[in-house]
């Protein structure tokens, strides 16, 4: 899609500097397990913000923790101005129409035809209805690029790509303030990846939305993203380190000084092979024959 | 890998006491578990009372959940009740025969099948057709995250998923069992008259002499906490289901096992108590027990 194109159809978005969502030293346990520490990140309006990071460093937990659906173990989510930690069920309610969340593998309902899956955020807010809703849900699915004829379709009718276009028509039917993504583009094909890194700019673009992107594709979070953070794992870290490893524009990923950074947007291994290979009771390799020539093999490569 | 808790000793008397601490310790662990899981239970019960008297129902929830417990069980629960009938007709004519009372045999046939096998069958088949089925889409729904997605669009799962599902189940069970109550009557009275020729009238007029309303409304009533159980607990299991295919098939096969049991026990008590009432009421009336 050509940028030019969507420059004409809409108008520019104003950034503003106050923080429509931040987290005050942020913490999430599950028993012993640290999953994230005093993670303090504000979010201006208007800003679309990439959160990246290797599998398990507690990207989506973060994500999820933004909107309450997890609770966290101590900090704050201040979302305009409100602890959303302290409101009770009907203000969550209230609130929850300002939020759109596109899950990772969509998410829509198996019940419902496409129809009904977009519609439901209307229905449930109770704004508004008939006529003008079948109208907005069609309207909807035209904007993500999905003809009429699909809204009659169950979810499990539709290809991976029609699905996660659908979750982005639902999240945005109420135009949201919040955009959450969760992994937008993990197991599509490249150009069904593309299709909806475009969606994603045609949207910040369109609304004046706030976006934040979990994502492990580093083209597309360079391509979407105002600002990158970047997560690491708590077990991993040193004591006393950040588990913010880098937060700032995209073009200062490729000068970081940081072997962790480098070695995740350049998507190497570096040690990690050999470090789990010789962890002691690692599930997945304890038959010691396997082990041994998997450890031969890199040293070789090495 | 963890450090052993309970370090090997080399004598004798500190092995068996290692051997006992693992023991102890792997009873509380079931205990707590245990603890915890009624807990929980109790818990998703009261909250899903309290969104059932503030907040009303919506329609296109209630209707799709009110179809598949009632309408959808009806066929199953009808033709598993006629089978039991004519399978107690079976069974008793013998016994009854050589001590020349084969017209007493509807008697207790109907009697088991108000009071008994109706109920526990019609919720037997609740269980397993409707329970283990909530369990799995409750399940699927958790792990691929369709809960969330309600409740980020500010629908709450237990309002949305459970309140309709326990409404169907309670409201709907005691529709089953007077269906399986008059189909096992019918199937025993084909058997007993129309295949063994005991006579008709006889037949007729002894269960109506011992059969009453009483015996009738107990199945029913019990009926009714069978499907709240069956509702409450496949919810439950549905809505704590580990992820993946295995989660689920374990969700489903739990919904159903847990259900059963609880219906069974609670059968136990709902009996005593209704027997209670019954000598309170009628205190003259046959000694069941």
């Amino acid at each position: 899609m050509d940028d030019t194109i969507i420059e004409q159809i809409v108008a520019p978005i104003s950034k503003s500097s106050s923080p429509i969502v931040e987290t005050v030293a942020l913490s999430l346990k599950f028993g012993r397990q640290v999953v994230l520490k005093d993670i303090s990140i504000q979010i201006p309006k208007g800003e679309t913000v990439a959160i990246i990071g290797e599998s398990g460093c507690g990207k989506t937990m973060l994500l999820k923790t933004l909107v309450g659906l997890v609770t966290p173990s101590a900090g704050k989510v201040i979302f305009d101005g409100q602890d959303i930690h302290t409101l009770n069920d009907r203000e969550m309610t209230r609130l929850r129409k300002r939020f759109g969340f596109v899950f990772q593998n969509a998410a829509l309902f198996d019940s419902m035809t496409i129809n009904q899956n977009v519609g439901f955020p209307l229905r449930q807010h109770g704004v508004p209805r008939g006529r003008q809703a079948e109208r907005m849900i069609l309207d909807g699915l035209a904007e993500v690029g999905l003809p009429s004829d699909v809204a009659l379709k169950k979810p499990s009718q539709l290809s991976g790509g029609m699905r996660k276009r659908v979750g982005l028509a639902r999240a945005l039917i109420l135009q949201p303030d919040l955009l959450l993504y969760d992994e937008p583009t993990t197991g599509l094909d490249p150009i069904m990846s593309d299709v909806i890194n475009e969606l994603m700019l045609r949207t910040q673009k369109r609304y004046p939305v706030t976006s934040i992107i979990v994502t492990h594709d580093m083209h597309s979070a360079r391509r979407v993203a105002d600002r990158i953070i970047m997560l690491y794992p708590y077990s991993r870290l040193k004591p006393g380190e950040s588990q913010i490893l880098f937060d700032g524009p995209p073009d200062l990923l490729d000068t970081t000084q940081d072997r962790r950074v480098k070695q995740f947007v350049q998507g190497e291994a570096g040690e990690r092979l050999m470090e789990m290979l010789t962890s002691r009771g690692h599930g997945d390799l304890e038959t010691p024959n396997l082990h041994d020539s998997i450890a031969k093999k890199v040293t070789l490569e090495e | 890998m963890a450090a052993d808790p309970f370090p090997h000793a080399d004598s004798i008397p500190g092995r068996l006491i290692n051997n006992l601490s693992r023991v102890v310790s792997a009873w509380g662990g079931v205990v707590v578990q245990g603890l915890t899981t009624l807990g929980d239970i109790s818990l998703f019960t009261f909250q899903m009372f309290v969104w059932m008297f503030t907040t009303k129902p919506k329609r296109e929830t209630l209707m799709p959940n009110f179809y598949a417990v009632g309408v959808l069980s009806l066929p199953v629960v009808a033709l598993t009740g006629t089978f039991i009938g004519m399978v107690l007709a079976i069974q008793s004519y013998h016994q009854f025969k050589s001590i020349g009372m084969e017209t007493r045999l509807g008697a207790v046939i109907n009697m088991s099948l108000v009071r008994e096998l109706g109920p526990v069958l019609a919720a037997t088949m609740l269980a397993g057709r409707v329970g283990s089925a909530m369990a799995a889409v409750l399940g699927t729904m958790r792990v691929t995250e369709q809960i969330d997605a309600l409740v980020s669009m500010g629908a709450n799962p237990i309002h949305y998923l459970v309140v309709p599902r326990f409404l169907a189940c309670m409201l709907l069970i005691p529709a089953l069992t007077v269906m399986a109550d008059f189909m096992g009557i019918v199937g025993g009275y084909f058997y007993s008259v129309i295949v063994l020729g005991i006579d008709h009238a006889q037949y007729l007029q002894k269960s109506r002499d011992f059969v009453g309303g009483f015996d009738l409304f107990s199945g029913v009533f019990k009926s009714v906490f069978f499907g709240a159980t069956i509702a409450i607990v496949s919810c439950y299991r549905g809505f704590n289901c580990q992820p993946g295919a295995d989660g689920v098939g374990r969700a489903a096969t739990a919904a159903f096992v847990q259900s059963f049991v609880m219906i069974l026990a609670l059968d136990i008590v709902l009996n005593l108590f209704l027997d209670g009432v019954y000598f309170a009421i009628w205190p003259s009336g046959a000694k069941l027990f």
